[in-house]
């Protein structure tokens, strides 16, 4: 690392980007090998140490106590204090330092706001501004654009740039391609633990990408134009809480076809959670009504939901969609246990479960050592594909899948995608929500994006990121969309348009 | 894109509906208010309901006619609730709240006293308060107790065994060195030994906090009933007849008319439980101690990454707890009574009630504690005067009360986010 540079570390999830950089931390201790700081070998015993040495870091997840202010976050572990062993907080020092450093480096917080009121992006301010009021001359981002807009993002490396004008070094985590390109000056590739590769942000992303993971992948899913039939899943007025009883989804309306897939996009948080498990009856429904081919649905048991021919990938599969302490075959008859073949009357049938899930295991390519492993020895792909492969068994009318392939390796993903698409071309509704971009634009015939549990626009495939971008941070699609006419504002009714002619057919006439 | 919109949809307010949850305290002090208004002033008698002022029954006091109290009170609750139900100021809350409970139990009083058998029919309210102070006192320390471990991410069920071991320990050695101070120091030792029991098997083992709390209760009682027998019931005057703190009267306070004589004139640990309330509560919120604490109960991986040692920090907390604990347990054995077999009989997990009911808060706590010691020194005087109502039933009401404030019925109660989690590194 160069004093004043931004280094990309780029590689796929689980390639150790973070690992390392906790090493370097000082949370995790190496087993081999050395850190070298101005040319001296660092031994790093805890955070302190790193601090120390001028490093600070900004975690993936934030290192942020959310009941207490800014200035008590700011000032913990490094208290400024009065009146010798009693050791009284000095508040005001640390809500002026806070001042002085968010003004030199323009990041603008309140010392007084408590963490858990403030958005994520300010969340992320907030540790920028511990990390520079510890005078680090490092500054390590871990994924940092995760859960950002990308309006927000875009503030983010302004920051970023600052921060290197004044001389601080950045290295920069990610997997995304196009902020890398954007911001660094050196990349370093990483891959199952190994540097694999340097580069110039000037190489390709096509290069840089399969620098990531080895080979040559695919950044498009092949599909062919969908060919919507009839509504399968209508949403009216939808209203839900989420489990503070604040309302998550606040009057949405929406409609997908057999034969389509209706991509959500969003940042996380914006009630796409409340509303898929609302549809699935695990979630209270306060107003509104939910029906599947013309059935009324809200009100609805999960079971009764799901034996009507629903499918449905939770969005965190270790706490909603596996029993990890079971075995791959128990977790791919979870659904269906009860019904012949697999049961009858109060016994199970281990023979025909074990013929199905070997059956299953080969068609969906699903790496374990036996079926009768516990699926919690599986790779987060594997884990995936087991769900993926249990609820796509059924023959269904709706597909419901929320984060599909959220940790899941390359290879997965691809394999994950052509089974939606599979389901979709033999006349399945689909329904998928993702907080990843690129796989809803990847995989939608339609998209639309929820902002504060609502539907702020619907807009086709090939619309440009950076429209749908404004959308998802909430500017109105009036105007975000102004030369775009197939985004209509919130509601349902007046989307027809778009599946009638075709994904994205207005998009490329503007084009 | 030169003209941004400002995004322009509009936040659903979070919409609790008409009922509030000062609405909802309103109408229940409403018909509590009604309830005292019209049955306790219907069995009030037309006598004078009298509250002594001083210790001398003869003497001044405060004097209504029951009927009149009773309806008087009744109404100032109703009045309270009225004024929830019509909305006031949010600060006001807690002090409306107040003034409707008391105006309840002032109603009920003057039932019952105007009621008593002649020659009884007066209340002493020196007496009760300072019966309320010494019955609330090991709550008060083993509340305490509580809030240092927990604040830091310990569940602490072991108040109980904390306590008992300090009465044990405090008597014994108190009794074989014949000094109080001696006494006191063996007692905190006492319950910092199962303190430290807690803290190694929780922090450094991974046992689950809960069953090794209740663990350590069943060993606490299991262990001093067996010295117990074996060593004081065998020679009492060597190992179980402990000097006693006498009453220390302090200079001016003591002649606060009520007050002084029934919390000015007390013993050292009335003090000094008073004394720690204050003390922890601004080192938990003033000092980088609590800072420090209360980080590593809410978000020890964010405390470890700014360089607090978590696993330090819990450690001497739980420790700290069980100092506290153990001094509590010596208020009984170094002041008040000898050494019996399991003496706490519960008082452990009634603190740990207080704890929740005051939400994880030493003053809260406080408050808790003198509740529960009020409702204990009511049904004993209800009792003295051979009230109408069965004292079992009075002896009831604070865990009622409590069940229904850990419902929510009081607000939201929230505990530490990190309690009863294990901390592992990496």
């Amino acid at each position: 690392m160069e004093p004043g540079e931004i280094h990309a570390l780029l590689g796929e999830n689980g390639a150790g980007k973070s690992t390392l950089m906790n090493v370097l931390y000082g949370l995790y201790q190496p087993d081999e090998g050395e850190i070298l700081v101005d040319g001296k070998p660092l031994k790093l015993k805890g955070p302190s140490d790193a601090i120390g040495a001028g490093i600070g870091m900004v975690h993936q997840h934030f290192m942020l106590v959310p009941v207490f202010t800014v200035a008590e976050n700011i000032m913990l572990g490094a208290e400024q204090v009065r009146g010798g062993i009693a050791g009284f907080l000095d508040r005001r020092r640390a809500r002026r330092e806070v001042t002085e450093v968010s003004e030199r480096y323009n990041l603008r917080v309140d010392p007084d706001a408590v963490i858990e009121d403030l958005p994520v992006g300010i969340q992320q301010r907030v540790e920028i501004v511990k990390a520079l009021t510890r005078d680090v001359d490092l500054l390590i981002l871990d994924e940092p654009t995760a859960v950002l807009t990308p309006q927000e993002t875009e503030e983010l490396l302004t920051v970023m740039r600052s921060l290197k004008a004044a001389g601080k070094s950045i290295v920069f985590i990610t997997h995304k391609l196009g902020e890398v390109k954007a911001i660094a000056d050196r990349i370093t590739v990483i891959r199952r633990g190994k540097t694999v590769g340097t580069a110039s942000p000037d190489a390709s992303r096509d290069e840089l990408a399969a620098l990531m993971v080895g080979r040559n992948v695919r950044l498009t899913v092949d599909k062919a134009p969908a060919t919507p039939g009839e509504p399968v899943l209508e949403v009216t007025g939808l209203v839900v809480d989420d489990d503070r009883q604040i309302r998550a989804v606040d009057g949405v309306d929406l409609t997908v076809r057999a034969g389509e897939v209706l991509g959500v996009a969003g940042v996380q948080g914006n009630g796409q959670t409340e509303l898929i498990e609302a549809i699935m009856g695990l979630r209270p429904v306060l107003a509104g009504t939910v029906s599947l081919v013309g059935d009324r649905i809200d009100g609805w048991k999960p079971k009764k939901v799901l034996r009507a021919g629903v499918g449905y990938v939770p969005e965190d599969r270790s706490v909603d969609g596996l029993i990890k302490e079971f075995s791959v075959a128990e977790n791919l008859v979870l659904d269906i246990y009860d019904r012949p073949p697999f049961g009858a009357g109060l016994a199970l049938k281990p023979d025909a479960i074990a013929a199905s899930a070997k059956e299953r295991i080969e068609q969906f390519d699903v790496r374990t050592s036996s079926a009768d492993a516990s699926v919690g020895t599986l790779s987060g792909g594997n884990q995936q594909k087991v769900i993926v492969a249990r609820e796509l068994s059924r023959p269904l009318k709706l597909f419901i899948a929320a984060q599909p392939t959220r940790g899941v390796d390359v290879g997965s993903i691809e394999f994950i995608h052509s089974q939606i698409i599979r389901e979709r071309d033999i006349g399945t509704a689909v329904m998928v929500v993702s907080s990843e971009l690129d796989e809803v634009i990847g995989l939608a015939d339609r998209i639309a994006v929820m902002y504060r549990g609502r539907i702020i626009g619907i807009v086709g495939p090939d619309t440009p990121r950076e429209e749908i971008g404004l959308l998802m941070a909430g500017i109105s699609p009036d105007v975000a969309h102004e030369r775009n006419t197939d985004a209509v504002p919130g509601d349902g009714p007046a989307t027809d348009g778009s599946p009638a002619s075709g994904p994205g057919s207005a998009s490329e006439d503007e084009a | 894109m030169s003209t941004m919109a400002v995004p322009d949809i509009a936040v659903a307010p979070v919409d609790e509906g008409f009922w509030t949850r000062s609405r909802k305290v309103g109408i229940t002090l409403l018909g509590l208010g009604l309830l005292a208004a019209v049955l306790f002033g219907a069995l009030a008698t037309n006598q004078q309901a009298r509250f002594t002022l001083s210790d001398d029954a003869a003497g001044a006091a405060l004097e209504i006619n029951g009927t009149i109290g009773a309806i008087l009170f009744g109404i100032i609750t109703i009045a309270a609730g009225a004024a929830l139900l019509a909305g006031v100021p949010k600060r006001w809350f807690l002090a409306v709240l107040g003034i409707g409970l008391v105006g309840f139990v002032l109603s009920f009083l003057c039932w019952q006293v105007s009621a008593a058998p002649a020659g009884q029919n007066f209340m002493p309210l020196v007496n009760i308060i300072r019966g309320t102070f010494i019955l609330a006192l090991p709550l008060i320390f083993g509340a305490l107790a509580g809030v240092l471990c927990e604040r830091s991410g310990v569940v602490n069920v072991a108040i109980e065994g904390q306590l008992l071991m300090g009465a044990f320990s405090g008597a014994l050695f108190g009794s074989i060195s014949g000094s109080v101070w001696v006494g006191l120091v063996a007692a905190a030792l006492g319950g910092a030994f199962i303190s430290l029991l807690l803290a190694v098997f929780a922090i450094r083992y991974l046992v689950d906090q809960v069953v090794m709390g209740i663990v350590l209760n069943l060993l606490a009682v299991g262990v001093t009933g067996f010295l117990y027998e074996r060593l004081m019931q065998t020679d009492a005057a060597k190992y179980n007849s402990a000097p006693r703190f006498s009453n220390w009267e302090i200079p001016l306070l003591k002649d606060i008319p009520v007050l002084g004589p029934a919390l000015f004139r007390g013993n050292i640990f009335l003090y000094l439980g008073l004394l720690l309330v204050l003390v922890i509560h601004i080192g938990l919120f003033r000092t980088r101690w609590g800072l420090r604490t209360r980080s590593v109960g809410e978000h020890p991986i964010a405390a470890d990454t700014l360089g607090v040692k978590v696993l330090r920090v819990r450690y001497r907390n739980v420790l700290l707890a069980g100092v506290v604990a153990g001094i509590g347990g010596a208020s009984y054995t170094l002041a008040l009574y000898s050494f019996t077999k399991n003496m706490i009989g519960g008082k452990g997990f009634i603190a740990l009630a207080a704890l929740i009911f005051g939400r994880w808060n030493p003053t809260g706590a406080l408050l808790a504690a003198l509740f529960f010691g009020f409702a204990d020194q009511l049904a004993t005087y209800l009792g003295a005067i051979s009230s109408s109502i069965p004292s079992q039933f009075l002896a009831m009401l604070p865990y009622l009360a409590t069940i229904l404030a850990v419902a929510g019925l009081v607000g939201r109660v929230r505990a530490p986010a990190a309690d009863g989690k294990p901390y592992i590194k990496g």
